[in-house]
């Protein structure tokens, strides 16, 4: 945990130098922390609902199939509206892809899955309302697909 | 408390009694929802605390002035930049991309350098980065990020003009 790592070195050199501006520091933590909880919470209860309704293996059936456009079409509408931590998520693509799964579809899949979050949208749209959670997840939705395409040109797929 | 208060506390209630019943009645997909919701909050338990005491080290520590001179109205493409190699170092995922965006932004960085952080850090974390390319390979991991990136900083800075203009400001808690 590099995280923690760092935090704990952090605070100790905050500590030293001054100890009033380390309480302010950790005042300051804890109030944001409290004031977006309710936003991960509601998050945390969306993905345990999702994880459940789509599991590893639907992924994989929608994933394989023939037709690789309408693969990729699914893959980044089950990449969007899922979420999944990338250890789970790639070493998932890498047998995907040993199962034969387009890598344009794979691209799809994974970068919608980072870029468009609507399990996030409750914590961003606590930080930046609605309409821009909206735009921006709509504009890397499309950048998703740009990367999907040209991956898929990359790789010879899109015209065999 | 507001409308939207009261809906937030009937949900969280009502999602905390059905998985109370199921595990009482041994109702299957509940139990199994249940089992999520424990282990991904032990995950977000594990990153958001040290991840939240960085961010006031930095309101306490960061001078405003610092943060405006490299990201903010006259940084020009160095903010990008910066702003890119401070994506790379982002733990966690997008949610954890929202609080330090919003940190940054308090301290005068501009709003297309705001978005580009964010667009970077869903899609250029190094650990992460490292790990799709053993999986996939470098040439997919290559590819992605030179398609992705310039896309990214050319859409947040046609965003943030765009909500520049129009006066747009983030006001968070709302």
């Amino acid at each position: 945990m590099y995280l923690y790592i760092v935090a704990g070195l952090a605070l100790l050199i905050s500590l030293v130098v001054s100890r009033q501006k380390t309480v302010r520091a950790l005042k300051i933590a804890a109030r944001r922390f409290l004031k977006i909880l309710p936003a991960f919470l509601l998050m945390i209860i969306l993905v345990s609902i999702a994880l459940y309704l789509v599991p590893d293996e639907v992924i994989s059936r929608y994933l394989g199939s023939d037709n690789k456009f309408t693969a990729m079409a699914l893959a980044s509408l089950l990449g969007s509206v899922t979420f999944g931590p990338g250890f789970i998520a790639f070493p998932l693509a890498g047998i995907l892809v040993q199962k034969g799964v387009a890598y344009m579809v794979i691209a799809a899949f994974t970068t919608t899955l980072m870029m468009v979050g609507v399990l996030t949208a409750p914590i961003e749209k606590a930080y930046f309302g609605w309409k821009v959670t909206v735009i921006r997840n709509v504009v890397s939705f499309f950048i998703a697909l740009a990367v999907a395409v040209i991956i898929g040109l990359s790789f010879g797929e899109v015209f065999s | 408390m507001k409308r939207n208060t009261i809906l937030k506390v009937l949900l969280f209630a009502s999602y905390f009694i059905f998985l109370l019943v199921a595990w009482l009645l041994d109702f299957n997909p509940g139990q199994q929802i249940g089992h999520n919701f424990g282990s991904f909050l032990v995950d977000m338990l594990k990153i958001l605390p040290g991840a939240f005491i960085l961010i006031g080290l930095f309101e306490v520590w960061v001078k405003r002035e610092t943060v405006e001179r490299h990201l903010g109205e006259g940084s020009g493409v160095k903010g990008y930049l910066w702003v890119i190699l401070l994506s790379g170092t982002t733990v966690g995922g997008l949610y954890l991309a929202f609080p330090v965006a919003y940190a940054l932004y308090s301290k005068g960085a501009r709003l297309s350098v705001i978005f580009t952080y964010l667009g970077a850090a869903a899609i250029c974390r190094i650990p992460m980065a490292i790990f799709e390319a053993s999986f996939l390979g470098i040439k997919f991991t290559a590819i992605r990020w030179l398609v992705s990136l310039p896309l990214v900083i050319l859409t947040s800075i046609l965003l943030g003009n765009y909500l520049t203009r129009r006066g747009y400001t983030v006001e968070a808690g709302k």
